[in-house]
């Protein structure tokens, strides 16, 4: 953008690629490559404390997300892209919501439920 | 784009209507046009106020005045509509795949004395799925560099580069499942399975579908030329597919790799 100063209030489509070319390709894939080689690696390896490797499984899939959304998407944080932001935002609030709300919800179901054993003496 | 020059071009078309009307209503912050950097765009055609567009609903004649933070009614770009409307879309059908996490999530250790993932999933399989649909999410990028460039050889050779690699993954999954099927651990063995075919099976579905688009998108640059309509279908099915890319590493993460650790 050579005259930046004078759009500062331009929208911008996601994946719009302006002045970007195959390097920022480049960049994130060697990078996914990575993260993806670092998670398979991970889940194998016996040299970490084992309970800890979920954790790390998480954090490298969120990094590779992100990677994609910025390398890939060109989602990013310029205030060109405030609307996607934006509505990302808001996907990500619903899936955490949606997902973190079900396990939730049904953990505390699975205790306060009768186990099965008494559910079919109960029957009898 | 719903009120666009050619409004009937199937589903996808009606998708792209309904998200881009939402993304109007949505798009408040005023924006200046820009050029399209594929094809002759519209705001071209229409540049000094022709009679079609008396009300410079494309774009305005004053366009390289600044413009105010309030008060200026210009309509943002078909590009930006179009890309910020599909967007909007792929939040959408990520909240949907967000459910079906939720369910397997819920039902992953439901195994009903059958088979878990630790007796069914081959990592190298996996590994091998993930690979095709990352390279093809490059290509994909590539072809869509290749549009902007209009170099046919490197759009065309992109595009079929990204098909192999997506029929590719689709068919290492096929095969996957039939070997699982035919071990006696279909998606009627138990809850888990049930929620693990329709997991990994809706996004297969998705990837499907993104090669039939991709078929149509090469067929259309090669009948109607690198024209600015085109450039925006093409762009939104490569956000499509990169964001398939995505909803796999949740996938290969989520089900495969903390399967395995039992």
């Amino acid at each position: 953008m050579s005259d930046a100063s004078e759009r500062h209030d331009t929208d911008t489509a996601p994946g719009d690629r302006d002045g970007e070319g195959i390097g920022t390709y480049v960049a994130g894939f060697a990078l996914a490559v990575l993260l993806t080689a670092v998670s398979f690696l991970v889940t194998r390896t016996t040299l970490v404390w084992q309970p800890s490797i979920p954790v790390a499984l998480f954090v490298l899939a969120i990094a590779q997300m992100g990677v994609h959304l910025v390398f890939f998407l060109h989602i990013n944080t310029g205030p060109d892209g405030a609307n996607n932001i934006l509505a990302l935002a808001f996907g990500v609030l619903i899936v955490f919501l949606l997902i973190g709300g079900s396990l939730w919800i049904m953990s505390h179901l699975n205790q306060n439920m009768p186990s099965m054993e008494r559910v079919m003496q109960m029957q009898r | 784009m719903s009120a666009g020059p050619k409004p009937s071009r199937g589903l996808f078309a009606a998708v792209l209507g309904a998200s881009a009307a939402t993304a109007a209503i949505f798009a408040l912050s005023p924006a200046r046009p820009r050029a399209i950097p594929v094809g002759r765009s519209g705001q071209e055609r229409n540049r000094g106020g022709s009679p079609e567009d008396r009300n410079h609903l494309g774009h305005p004649a004053q366009a390289r005045q600044p413009n105010t933070e309030h008060g200026d009614r210009t309509t943002p770009s078909k590009r930006i509509i179009a890309g910020y409307g599909f967007w909007i879309f792929l939040l959408s059908d990520i909240i949907m795949f967000a459910a079906f996490f939720a369910a397997y999530a819920v039902l992953s250790d439901r195994t009903a004395g059958g088979p878990s993932g630790k007796d069914l999933f081959d990592l190298g399989n996996t590994g091998i799925e993930t690979g095709c649909l990352l390279l093809s999410s490059f290509t994909c990028g590539l072809a869509s560099l290749g549009l902007r460039a209009k170099n046919a050889r490197w759009f065309y050779g992109a595009m079929a580069a990204t098909f192999v690699l997506g029929a590719a993954f689709i068919g290492l999954e096929l095969r996957e499942f039939w070997s699982m099927i035919a071990a006696g651990a279909g998606p009627d063995r138990s809850a888990f399975l049930s929620a693990f075919f329709a997991l990994v099976g809706l996004h297969g579905i998705h990837v499907t579908a993104g090669l039939l688009w991709l078929l149509t998108m090469v067929a259309q640059v090669w009948a109607k030329g690198y024209r600015a309509d085109i450039s925006r279908r093409v762009m939104c099915f490569t956000l499509f597919w990169h964001a398939l890319d995505i909803v796999w590493v949740a996938l290969f993460t989520v089900v495969y790799l903390m399967g395995v650790q039992g």
